[in-house]
């Protein structure tokens, strides 16, 4: 599988005016893939979720194309849109396990998932059986009401329903945030396994958490105020990272060995923008150290070095 | 300063109240001057319960809660006034925290009503000015603001801003990081250090390890309402020794190095567990027997300032 | 690749303050549900002063008679003028509206501030009074306090039905008030050592403010139909006129075999008109209160 994002653009309409809450995503994902999206709240890395499965309105699309595997998705259109949801493109939305309809039994709010996709319930039953084993989820978990699951069981089961009809690409969206740290743990390491066993090709995990990525993405891909930041392979990102902001930013990690009285982190000061109105060009400019000039225009996306793309004018001087 | 003697929460639950959930059971540790002691614990341990009955905002079904020795739960009126000026907490959801409909400066409005009734006009600025400053934020861009034009970090700040006016000695904080944004966290955490560095107290509540072992002294880590371990920091972090613990330590993504192959058991339903160690059943140590299900593991002090309840050890 | 007009920032957004008129003043429910009801209050207020006969006055000798341009809504079988009736009686309607519904607001507001931020036993002891009031059986009682009374005002009219209406204002308003004592600000509240009754005010009440406006609407317009109810079965004042005696009289009196319309129409409609008004507007307010309905 492969995704190809190239110059996308989405705004929401709200009554203020539009928020440029995506500005120009161009990027690309390879077959098996695990990429991590990461930012702080407001980044717009839901929105590029979002964007890429399920564009409804306040969003709106305004420009950029993306393929996957080759074949372009109406992004824009949500009818058309409905070929490719679940079956090549599948996504596990925020709070998907607090959305779970409480008053009907896990096994009829699957088979109505599944016959609303026009997929016979019993044919894949013995294939949805299996997965639930492998997520050791008992059987008996189809006849429960979710409010007699616990968080981990909940969100299993979500991952279950969600790749059972094996997409090329999932997206799950912070779908370890709710968790307690034991479950956190088996739930991500379970992402992994699906992409293992290829029952997903390739996977957008999005998170605030980094920690997390370092553990399962292949890669991780940093955004900022609606701007894709940095994108590299995660031991890259986390040892040498280029962007100013990932580097302040991962340096502001507390990590378990480091006491604030022998190294006391530091964090960005500053805000991020607000995306009603942001600053033309680089919208981290006015936090960062390093601005000049320069940054006032729309920084591109640009491969530095192999596999390794960035947006920051300095780093491209650096590297002319 | 603060000490809790086998504090317990008990809530009746069920239809017609039947049955008994304890949340919290038979805790006790203590916070000296100047500490910060983090307690950990995942969803369910009853952390958030210790942070507000220490509040006085749940009252606590048995145990003695004592503040420089004096029993709180019988202080009422002007005494449990003077009380909050000591003791103050801030909680995990900033907005949550903020009247909406008001502005976000009448928190200080409130407590100066409260608290300093007697205080003119000129002289409440310049305290209030000062407060500010102290927690990093500057007077002209937060005053007269609603909190939703406000970011969270800003308004959690103002929350230790309003407990820093009444010139507190113990500050419960509870998860107040979870809700920010990574950038944001580690400005707050390092005020709180260096508050704590000036003489106050904190009762670090959390679930996250990292923050836990940035800022404290002792961690006292909890599972279904019992202190299972506790110590020095340092202790707890390199040296677990109850299986719990290790569960947590092998668990937590760190950013130094990756995973072990360590299996995890996942916590189903919730079960009652009326007798014995609560952790008896995703307990992996090889040698549990009937002895851990007959009674309850007491905390004992294995090296000093290293206390665990596990009676296998 | 489609490329998609933006959208041009048009004039300076509304500041929160004014978000609630800019929404109010938008919303369609609300408008038509204000105008109505707005326009029966002022014929309510300047009606009696135009009506040139006394509501009971016996003033067209020729009996019944239907609209003309003396009499603008005809007359009663006793030959009294409809229009002057109507008008006094709007007046009674919306006095008991006010009224009744104030009234009953009122206590449901007291009811259910105390019971929600209380709790334990005093929500106990307060649930059992309000599940007594809603379960008695109010015609029968009504009945009985009838026959004893001689004389009937709408005042007292008005305090009957507040007495007994204010149950379902107390309920919702102890549930809101439960789910907002949980939240984190009045627990800072109570930190900050206010009493409880400044709490239940000052904190709790304002922010459900749209809830309290909406619930008097409520009984405003339930206070009404009740009013009329009473009327229609004679239980009404004794010494005013209002829309439902209107009706009432002229079933009695035969409207219906002699086809006399605008005896008994206008005051129907009237109450019909007003009450449904009244919870269109409700519905608009909730439109406006709640982001979450409101269409972009």
């Amino acid at each position: 599988m492969s995704l190809r994002v190239e110059n996308l653009t989405v705004y929401y309409q709200t009554l203020h005016g539009d928020v440029r809450a995506l500005e120009s995503a161009d990027f690309a994902i390879e077959d098996g893939e695990i990429m991590g999206l990461a930012g702080e709240s407001g980044c717009g890395k839901t929105t590029l979720g979002n964007s890429l499965i399920r564009l409804t309105p306040p969003m709106k699309y305004i420009q950029g194309k993306v393929e996957l595997d080759g074949e372009k998705l109406p992004i824009w259109d949500m009818e058309k849109m409905n070929a490719f949801r679940y079956k090549e493109i599948s996504i596990i939305p925020q709070y998907a396990m607090s959305a779970l309809n409480p008053t009907r039994k896990i096994g009829k709010m699957v088979s109505e998932l599944l016959e609303s996709r026009k997929v016979e319930t019993k044919t894949i039953m013995p294939e949805l059986k299996r997965r639930l084993d492998l997520v050791e989820l008992s059987r008996e978990v189809l006849g429960l009401y979710p409010i007699e699951l616990s968080g981990g069981m909940k969100q299993r089961m979500v991952m279950v329903l969600s790749t059972l009809l094996d997409p090329s690409l999932l997206i799950a969206d912070e779908i370890t945030s709710a968790l307690d740290v034991s479950t956190q743990k088996a739930v991500a390491e379970m992402l992994v396994e699906f992409r293992d066993r290829e029952f997903v090709k390739s996977m957008i995990v999005i998170t605030h958490d980094i920690s997390i990525l370092y553990q399962i993405a292949d890669s991780i891909m940093v955004m900022y105020a609606g701007q894709l930041a940095e994108k590299a392979s995660t031991d890259v990102i986390m040892s040498s990272p280029k962007h100013p902001y990932t580097k302040l930013l991962i340096s502001s990690l507390p990590k378990i060995g480091v006491k604030y009285a022998e190294q006391k982190l530091a964090g960005i000061p500053g805000k991020p923008p607000l995306l009603l109105d942001p600053p033309t060009g680089c919208r981290f400019r006015e936090r960062c150290a390093l601005a000049f000039e320069k940054c006032v225009q729309d920084p591109p996306f640009l491969e530095v070095e192999e596999d390794h793309y960035v947006a920051c004018w300095e780093v491209f001087e650096k590297h002319a | 300063m603060l000490k809790l003697e086998n504090v317990s929460k008990v809530y009746k639950v069920g239809t017609f109240g039947g049955k008994e959930l304890c949340a919290v059971n038979d805790v006790s540790f203590e916070i000296g001057n100047g500490e910060v002691v983090s307690l950990i614990g995942e969803s369910g341990s009853g952390k958030s319960t210790i942070g507000k009955m220490i509040l006085r905002l749940l009252p606590e079904t048995a145990g003695v809660i004592t503040a420089d020795g004096v029993d709180i739960s019988t202080l009422e009126g002007a005494k449990l006034k003077d009380y909050y000026r000591n003791v103050q907490g801030v909680f995990q959801d900033p907005f949550s925290s903020y009247n909406p409909i008001f502005k976000a400066d009448r928190i200080f409005r409130i407590v100066r009503e409260e608290f300093f009734p007697q205080v003119g006009d000129a002289e409440w600025t310049v305290k209030l000015h000062k407060a500010l400053e102290d927690v990093g934020l500057n007077p002209k861009h937060i005053l007269n603001k609603y909190p939703h034009q406000l970011s969270g970090g800003q308004l959690q700040r103002l929350l230790i801003a309003r407990a820093l006016l009444l010139d507190i000695q113990f500050l419960v904080a509870d998860e107040i990081i979870s809700m920010l944004d990574a950038s944001t966290r580690i400005d707050v955490l390092n005020l709180l250090a260096d508050l704590k560095s000036r003489g106050l107290s904190i009762l670090f509540i959390t679930h996250d390890l990292s923050l836990a072992y940035y800022i404290s002294e002792r961690a006292v880590i909890l599972y279904r309402g019992c202190i299972v371990e506790m110590g020095a920091t340092e202790k707890v972090y390199h040296n677990p020794l109850h299986p719990y613990t290790q569960m947590l330590m092998a668990s937590v993504p760190r950013l130094d190095k990756k995973w072990e192959e360590v299996k995890v058991d996942l916590k189903e339903k919730y079960t009652e567990i009326t007798k014995g160690c609560v952790y008896y059943d995703r307990c992996s140590i090889a040698e549990k027997d009937e002895a851990c299900t007959s009674e309850r593991p007491a905390l004992l002090e294995v090296e000093p300032d290293h206390f665990v309840a596990c009676c296998k050890l | 690749m489609a490329t998609h007009n933006l959208k041009p920032q048009t004039e300076k957004a509304p500041k929160k303050k004014n978000e609630f008129l800019y929404f109010a003043l938008r919303n369609k429910k609300l408008q038509i549900g204000l105008v109505i009801v707005l326009l029966f209050l002022l014929l309510a207020l300047i009606g009696p002063v135009l009506a040139k006969n006394e509501p009971f006055a016996y003033a067209n000798p020729q009996g019944a008679q239907p609209p003309s341009s003396e009499y603008w809504l005809g007359t009663t079988f006793f030959g009294q003028d409809v229009f002057s009736q109507f008008v006094h009686g709007l007046r009674a309607t919306f006095l008991v509206g006010v009224l009744g519904g104030g009234i009953g607001t009122f206590i449901g507001i007291l009811v259910g501030f105390t019971a929600g931020y209380r709790g334990g036993i005093v929500d106990e002891a307060l649930n059992v009074l309000t599940n007594i009031v809603v379960v008695i059986p109010t015609l029968a009682v009504l009945l009985i306090i009838a026959a004893y009374l001689e004389v009937r005002s709408v005042f007292t009219e008005s305090i009957f039905i507040a007495l007994t209406a204010w149950p379902w204002t107390a309920r919702a308003i102890r549930a809101q008030t439960f789910s907002l004592r949980t939240r984190e600000f009045v627990d800072l509240a109570k930190m900050s050592g206010m009493k409880s009754r400044k709490i239940i005010f000052g904190e709790i009440a304002p922010n459900m403010m749209s809830y309290l406006v909406m619930a008097f609407i409520l009984q405003f317009g339930g206070a009404i139909l009740n009013a009329a109810t009473l009327d229609f079965i004679g239980l009404g004042p004794t010494n005013a006129i209002s829309l439902g005696l209107m009706m009432q009289i002229s079933i009695l009196w035969g409207a219906l075999q002699f086809g006399s319309w605008w005896w008994f129409i206008p005051p129907g409609l009237a109450i019909t008109a007003i009450v449904g008004s009244l919870y269109i507007m409700n519905v608009g307010l909730d439109e406006i209160f709640n982001p979450k309905l409101r269409e972009m």
